[in-house]
């Protein structure tokens, strides 16, 4: 864990840099000159560009989440020392999470301020997002280890994610126009179901790179 | 069938798949007929050093010494017998191919397994190297453990049987 987190954190050894931070921020700022400084309708679409905005940036450090250390070999050693894929992509996960979601929770705030959302909608995002993160985080380590072992990988990331983060960003983003929190709720019982079977997932997937 | 204290040079052209064979004994890859039975741990060393590129030597190796739960002692004593304990605050990126097999040898040494295998060990060594690792192996040995060395470099191991790939093939 402690590898990983130090491979993977901003600034750390892997360039996990800051780029998804900024890309976040950028898109937050960039939206309101590209649709109009209407403030009220700036107020009424803000929290599904934030929505948007985090799911991308939670997907930029992708390839390097898994594809390194397959082919350094790293999962190979440790399953010689009976550390199983599935441990090793739980803890890769949790680091992923760590590596973004807190950061990306405080960003939310600015963007937040750029966006002119009122201080209930923020709450919401908020919420939304730290029931949505893990199941983000879930999500991009199942497609990393999915697609590391193939050439163009990159390209195919992109079409896995789409049908994989929908629910998420429907309840997720969902809950912004609802009064109750159903939304969040429902966006917080997917991200567990996709935490719960991503390491399973992702196991396999590099078991079955191991063969080819 | 290897008992304590034996080894096996497994000797054959390129592509006669030694690499299959030492991933199919370390249990990474499965047979399509026939089973592998062994009693004991087993460490691997192949082309790949395991070793992240970003970080130091010193602590690349201290993350696999940590998981093998290697003590201080002994970790500087295996870095010190392949020749590296000058290098441990290099990171890993700016050694040479010899370097990190030497890295990988003392990973190997470290992890404490009764059963080595070794994939072309001497890839990218020098002749000091080559006569390092030949002793690594000679006190493996002496000390009752079990070594495949899959190779197509003639390699001077006494006590080893040669089992060439070729005489295999139906």
């Amino acid at each position: 864990m402690r590898r990983d987190l130090a491979l993977l954190m901003p600034g750390g050894k892997r360039g996990g840099s800051i780029l998804p931070l900024l890309f976040f921020l950028a898109v937050a700022m960039l939206y309101p000159f590209a649709v109009g400084p209407d403030a009220q309708l700036l107020a009424r679409t803000g929290g599904g560009v934030i929505w948007v905005a985090a799911l991308l940036a939670a997907i930029l450090p992708l390839d390097r989440l898994v594809a390194p250390d397959l082919e350094q070999g790293v999962f190979d050693q440790l399953a010689l020392r009976g550390i199983s894929e599935e441990l090793a992509l739980a803890v890769r996960m949790a680091a992923h999470w760590f590596s973004f979601a807190p950061l990306l929770l405080l960003a939310t705030i600015l963007a937040a301020a750029l966006l002119s959302l009122d201080g209930e909608t923020l709450r919401k995002v908020l919420l939304g997002l730290l029931a949505g993160t893990p199941g983000l985080a879930a999500i991009g380590v199942m497609i990393a280890a999915l697609t590391a072992g193939l050439r163009g990988g990159v390209a195919l990331s992109g079409l896995l994610l789409i049908p994989l983060a929908v629910p998420i960003l429907i309840f997720g983003a969902g809950s912004l126009s609802r009064p109750d929190g159903a939304g969040i709720a429902l966006a917080a019982a997917i991200s567990l179901v996709l935490v719960a079977i991503a390491p399973f997932a992702g196991g396999a997937a590099i078991r079955a790179a191991r063969e080819g | 069938m290897l008992k304590p204290g034996e080894a096996y040079h497994v000797a054959g052209p390129n592509g006669i798949s030694k690499t299959s064979l030492m991933r199919i004994l370390a249990g990474l890859l499965r047979p399509f007929s026939g089973q592998v039975k062994r009693t004991g741990d087993v460490a691997l060393l192949d082309e790949r050093s395991a070793l992240d590129p970003q970080v130091s030597l010193g602590k690349a190796l201290a993350f696999w010494a940590d998981l093998d739960g290697v003590g201080q002692h002994e970790r500087h004593a295996c870095t010190d017998h392949v020749g590296l304990t000058d290098l441990l605050d290099v990171p890993v990126r700016f050694l040479s191919t010899g370097q990190r097999k030497r890295a990988a040898l003392a990973r190997m040494q470290g992890q404490q397994a009764p059963i080595w295998l070794l994939d072309e060990p001497l890839n990218g060594l020098d002749a000091a190297g080559v006569a390092l690792t030949e002793i690594m192996v000679a006190d493996h040995c002496a000390g009752g453990g079990i070594v495949v060395v899959a190779s197509h470099q003639p390699m001077a191991l006494p006590m080893a049987r040669t089992l060439e790939l070729a005489e295999f093939i139906p």
